[in-house]
């Protein structure tokens, strides 16, 4: 590797393992983060997020493979690595029965900050996070979201140049979850390097740059959002029938825009395309040069749900509702 | 080294003004033991013979060394707390230095043994204990007594990175205090136990804190005891403290 793409890349694991007893939570997982960029996990309950971002952030110590953050190596450099990272894991880990602002002066002052400073820190993060109002207020009498919202600022504290947010939005309202992608694509503009663990399909599409699926313990798929969609089938017009006995008439009439056979599933109709202009207008012709009526034509771009059933055969949404990562209910 | 003492300082601080919060907690530290002497004074007084000695006399040194020994309890049920919330986790990651999670837990027992050291001394004041030496005498009593809870801090430290949950850490702490207080010096004199309690009170290590005590506070003649608490104390220290430190380097399972 060259001098430039080492000094590009903040976070790097290769074939990471991790076993707890009988579970290969981690089961030789590669993927890399470049600096200033965001990585989104993606994967389902026990799928091994957490086990990779504990590993990263040095909190567990890998059966073999290499990690490295900030140029820096998990276990040989633990100590100077852990000044560069900032963490929000999973369970809001913040001190009950202290005050917002104290949760965070603390945090500041083991990062080494002043205390002045810390609480100047603090007073800035609270305002950011909506809990100017709450900082003084003992954190036992905070909301989950509330306490979601300080353990992020927490993360952020010693403006770290790696942050690691594990499924930072579960939990959250809407209208703090818009906030907190804001704030994310706010660091990332400021050259911050995040890894973002999630479930939410949304929540990578919108913020990640790249993404990686991660599935039992293994990458299953990479790449920018845009080339998972590719993968799984790319690009649809989709056309929805008045009539359902139409539909061979109009599989037919759309055959020709592609060298894939046109799908059916009752009154709809539709049918891959490489690129979405002017397809519309061009199925519409089609249809009425058949004389078939539809009451609606539109493109359908594949989501990451498309994405992970395609991958793994399994339905991603129906596993978000497990709670806990339960591996024998997954079918191998 | 400074930055070891600069994050336990910070961590012990934290410790310190978290506590007025958990008035349960509190609790424990003061009224609690207050409870215990009047308890132990008015209704065992009477029947309890100690040559020599007014029963509150004989009473109050016993009673603050039961008390100390419980005192780090609070260590173990913060440790098993700050776990089972994720705190740890949140400690580790951070620039800290290793020890400190753990030696600013133990240094926040200081001050909460001094507090609960210090009404106990009072509330015997008050029903009538009377020291039976100088200044330094009693000074060093204070100090010894210290050391001692100091000491069971790390105990209490050990099990609470040890434990499941604070509830675990409660109940082995009883577990294990409750016997080797009692079957010591601490609430009756020795001899007039049976004979198999006899023999492991006149061995326990307690009972030589409880006669050092007695030998600062009353001037009963000291013998090898106020060296051999000393010692027995720093022992413990040189013990836990490194398993403590230990198990909490492994915690995660890493
Ligand atoms: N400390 C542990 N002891 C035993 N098994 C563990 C431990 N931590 C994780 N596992 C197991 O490892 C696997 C991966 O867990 P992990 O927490 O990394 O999943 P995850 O992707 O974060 O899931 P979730 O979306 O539910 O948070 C699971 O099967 C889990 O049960
Ligand atoms: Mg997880």
């Amino acid at each position: 590797m060259s001098e430039t793409e080492t000094s590009g890349t903040a976070i790097s694991a290769r074939g990471l393992v991790k076993s707890f007893g009988d579970v290969r939570a981690l089961d030789g997982v590669d993927f890399e983060a470049r600096r200033g960029t965001v990585l989104g996990v993606l994967g389902p309950n026990g799928a091994g997020k957490t086990t990779a971002v504990r590993v990263l952030t040095t909190l567990l110590k890998a059966d073999s493979g290499e990690a490295s953050v900030a140029g820096l190596d998990v276990v040989e450099d633990a100590p100077e690595l852990r000044s560069q990272i900032g963490l929000a894991g999973q369970y809001a880990a913040v001190d009950e029965n202290l005050t917002g602002i104290e949760n965070l002066v603390m945090v500041g002052r083991l990062y080494g900050m002043r205390r002045s400073d810390a609480r100047g820190r603090a007073d800035e993060l609270l305002e950011r996070f909506g809990l100017s109002d709450a900082g003084e207020r003992i954190v036992k009498t905070y909301s989950g979201g509330m306490r979601r919202r300080l353990d992020l600022a927490a993360a952020l504290v010693a403006k770290p140049p790696v942050v690691f947010l594990d499924e930072p939005t579960t939990g959250l309202d809407p209208r703090s979850r818009l906030d907190l992608w804001e704030t994310i694509e706010s660091l990332v503009a400021d050259g911050t390097t995040v890894l973002l663990t999630t479930q939410y399909l949304d929540e990578a599409d919108r913020l990640a740059d790249r993404i990686v699926v991660i599935d039992l313990g293994r990458v299953i798929a990479e790449g920018t959002s845009e080339e998972l969609k590719e993968r799984v089938g790319g690009i649809r017009v989709e056309v929805h029938l008045t009539d359902e006995s139409s539909a061979p008439a109009a599989a037919d009439a759309l055959a020709p825009m592609s060298t894939e056979e046109p799908a059916v599933d009752g009154d709809r109709v539709s049918v891959r395309v490489e690129s979405e202009t002017g397809r519309i207008m061009e199925a519409a012709r089609r249809l009425d040069g058949a004389g078939v009526d539809a009451d609606d034509v539109a493109i359908r771009r594949p989501t990451l749900d498309d994405v992970f059933l395609t991958l793994t055969g399994r339905e991603l949404s129906a596993e978000e509702s497990g709670g806990e990562a339960d591996r024998e209910e997954v079918p191998a | 080294m400074s930055r070891f003492f600069h994050d336990t300082v910070v961590l012990a601080e934290r410790n310190l003004v978290r506590l007025p919060r958990m008035p349960d907690l509190l609790i424990g530290f003061t009224i609690q033991p207050v409870m215990f002497v009047l308890l132990f004074a008015f209704v065992f007084g009477g029947a309890i013979s100690t040559p020599g000695f007014d029963y509150v006399d004989f009473l109050i040194p016993g009673i603050i060394v039961q008390n100390t020994a419980f005192g780090g309890f609070v260590t173990a049920l913060g440790l098993a707390d700050d776990l089972t919330k994720g705190l740890i986790d949140r400690f580790r990651s951070l620039p800290t230095s290793r020890a400190s999670v753990l030696a600013g837990r133990t240094a926040a027992d200081i001050v909460t043994n001094t507090l609960s050291i210090a009404i106990l001394v009072i509330t015997g004041l008050i029903i009538g204990f009377s020291f039976g030496t100088g200044a330094l005498d009693i000074i060093a009593g204070f100090a010894l007594m210290i050391l001692f809870g100091y000491a069971f801090s790390w105990i209490f430290a050990l099990i609470g990175m040890s434990v499941s949950s604070p509830e675990a850490a409660n109940g082995i702490g009883f577990t294990l205090i409750f016997p080797i207080t009692f079957i010591s010096s601490a609430f009756v004199p020795v001899d007039s136990m049976p004979a198999g309690l006899q023999w492991f009170a006149e061995i326990n290590p307690i009972t030589i804190v409880v006669d050092a005590m007695r030998a600062l506070w009353l001037g009963v003649p000291a013998g090898n005891n106020v060296w051999g608490a000393v010692v027995w104390c720093l022992v413990l220290i040189a013990i836990f403290a490194p398993l403590a430190v230990h198990r909490y380097r492994r915690i995660a399972g890493g």
